[in-house]
């Protein structure tokens, strides 16, 4: 195992069936058993803090950082009320959670912690927390989603974070709570009928978990575009969650990759797989995406003026 | 039973900002003001709607999104504390509502005989949007009538927005059917702004209007294409121009609430009164009134 200050990423499906009915599914409940292998690892990774980035909770105003000391609520899923309530109480990390920002704010982005009681902490990261962390050992921040945010500030995001994990002297695991195919069935379903919604989506999973299994995170991080447009249903701009997970993870294909489960849950590809720092290399290969190192705003397509000039035309074509 | 009645339908956007600016007791966050075009705007509707007898407030919203099918909340009481997840800096808000159950499930049961796929909520610990809240509280901040609440099936991001547009259309028949029925007096509210690409960033003060425009020209032309069709009463050219307003200004109609009152309102022919327009965040948004009485002069 290479040291590294991520000593673990996992990722992991928010949707609540494995936390509050796993019974009803045998997929479910494979899922379930995988998020307590994941936390078994987790456990034994020498992780001090978790880093949450949960694609169920959006933003619009930058990033935001939960940094209540000790969330706790009674929370119902808005689409899955009728599987039952919630509680939870939970651990967080204000010094951390504020270090994060400062971090973020130093490489141009708009950022701030979100600190109030009552405050909403989406469905998935519940159930993360409360499957891989169900004793709050270990303290933990959230990250929003941005919705605007595309891959620039995303893979800034991740570098931010990653600075603040190297500044805190912590090791930390990344957790990124996400789909993979992301279409649900939009009918009811009886739970033991439960399949991927499409052949594509489950081709396109089986790719990226293939990718995954041989620890090769940066080639799945270039791939999120691609992955966007053929597996995904486009309700923000981008499919964001490995280009953080690669970038907090430092960009490379160093991993020792574990597909710990791969169901459905209500139509969409429902993964937990663990990645953890290796010395051997899949391979790296030579890519296309940019790698900012710093957010600099928007870039308008429509915002000529700030266009780099053409020049004169010449008045006849030249050999 | 006399036959129930819809009294009104508005168009009544629920930007966190202008409860925020109003400093009601409910909110914990406190403000200098701010967005006085908009509240204001929601001061002559409530004063359009101080002439009418209602029993009910039936609110369509986007912020409770549903994709299997759609929702409708089925518990008499709640009471907790409403947290914006976007704005939690502006928006904490302390809510105690009644549902009238009672119409939530019969205009449940109506939708069902369109065809659509429906659901009540049943879970008591449930927390209520914080859209239907705004709406409703910029409406009737006595909170002293009954409120329906129905969910946003997202239906056009798994198919298109003709698609969704025609399972709205349902709804707001389904709707009218069932007021209608019920022998109640109603007032719809269909909480969403108009275009609704947001600014990424926010001032240091909420409320510094000096920071306060539409995002881009675009938006702004096209939210005034619509409501000048409101004005017309041309709203069955409304619906037809709607995919396309909805592409082009990420509108919030994508959540189907505007297409629902139409349909419940039986496409009006008659004039709309536009109380106000206003941006939150970049956003447009309008406030606007159907009178059906108008219809009959």
């Amino acid at each position: 195992m290479r040291d590294d200050n991520v000593c673990k990423g996992i990722l992991v499906p928010g949707l609540p069936h494995p936390l509050l009915c796993p019974e009803k599914n045998e997929g479910w409940q494979r899922v379930r058993d995988a998020y307590e292998k994941a936390r078994l690892e987790l456990e034994e990774s020498g992780a001090e803090i978790l880093v949450l980035y949960s694609t169920f909770w959006p933003s619009i105003l930058g990033h935001q950082i939960q940094a209540y000391p000790e969330p706790e609520w009674t929370y119902v899923d808005e689409e899955f009320h009728d599987l039952g309530s919630i509680d939870y109480k939970f651990r967080m990390d204000p010094e951390f959670a504020e270090l994060a920002v400062t971090k973020c704010k130093e490489r141009g982005l708009h950022a701030r912690t979100v600190s109030y009681y009552g405050f909403p902490i989406d469905t998935g990261s519940i159930v993360a927390l409360k499957l891989l962390n169900p004793e709050n050992k270990l303290p933990a921040i959230i990250v929003s989603s941005n919705m605007y945010a595309n891959r620039a500030e995303s893979i800034v995001l991740g570098k931010s974070v990653r600075d603040a994990i190297d500044a805190s002297g912590k090791k930390a695991a990344v957790v990124v709570v996400s789909a993979l195919s992301n279409r649900l069935h939009t009918v009811e379903i009886d739970p033991k009928e439960d399949r991927i919604h499409s052949l594509k989506d489950h081709e396109w999973n089986s790719k990226f978990l293939e990718y995954l299994d041989k620890g090769r995170l940066e080639d799945v991080s270039q791939l999120s575009r691609q992955f966007h447009n053929e597996a995904r249903v486009p309700k923000v701009v981008s499919f964001k969650p490995f280009w953080i997970m690669a970038s907090i993870m430092g960009q490379n294909n160093l991993y020792d990759g574990n597909v710990l489960a791969y169901e459905p849950i209500c139509g969409t590809g429902a993964a937990v797989v663990t990645l953890t720092p290796a010395e051997d290399t899949a391979g790296d290969l030579e890519y296309d995406e940019d790698d900012p190192e710093f957010y600099k705003g928007d870039r308008e397509v429509l915002d000529f003026y700030d266009q780099p000039g053409m020049g004169p035309l010449e008045e006849r074509d030249g050999d | 039973m006399s036959k129930g009645e819809i009294v009104m339908g508005a168009l009544a956007p629920h930007p966190p900002h202008l409860v925020y600016a109003e400093n009601p007791p409910q909110n914990e966050a406190t403000a200098e003001g701010g967005w006085e075009e908009l509240r204001w705007g929601y001061e002559r509707l409530r004063d359009s709607l101080s002439e009418k007898d209602y029993d009910v407030i039936i609110i369509h919203t986007p912020h409770w999104a549903t994709f299997v099918g759609t929702h409708f909340l089925g518990v008499e009481k709640f009471k907790s504390l409403s947290v914006d997840p976007i704005f939690p800096n502006i928006f904490r808000y302390n809510y105690d509502l009644t549902v009238d159950v009672e119409l939530s499930k019969a205009i449940h049961d109506s939708a069902a005989e369109e065809g659509l796929l429906v659901k009540m909520m049943e879970n008591p610990d449930f927390r209520i949007d914080y859209g239907t809240i705004t709406s409703g509280h910029l409406v009737n901040p006595k909170w002293d009538k009954p409120i329906v609440c129905i969910s946003s099936n997202r239906s056009k991001f798994y198919f298109n927005s003709e698609l969704m547009q025609a399972n709205m259309i349902k709804l707001g028949k389904a709707t009218r059917r069932a007021v209608e029925a019920s022998g109640k007096k109603a007032l719809l509210l269909s909480s969403n702004s108009l275009s609704h690409r947001h600014f990424t960033t926010e001032p240091e003060i909420p409320e510094d209007m000096s920071k306060e425009h539409i995002t881009n020209h675009n938006q702004y032309l096209w939210d005034m294409k619509m409501i000048n069709l409101m004005k017309e009463g041309k709203t069955k050219e409304l619906i037809d121009l709607m995919p396309d307003f909805t592409e082009q200004t990420v509108a919030e109609t994508e959540a189907g609430c505007l297409t629902w009152l139409m349909s419940a309102l039986d496409f009006p022919d008659y004039k709309a009164t536009v109380h106000a327009y206003g941006t939150v965040i970049g956003t447009g948004n309008a406030i606007i009134g159907w009178d059906p009485k108008k219809a009959k002069i």
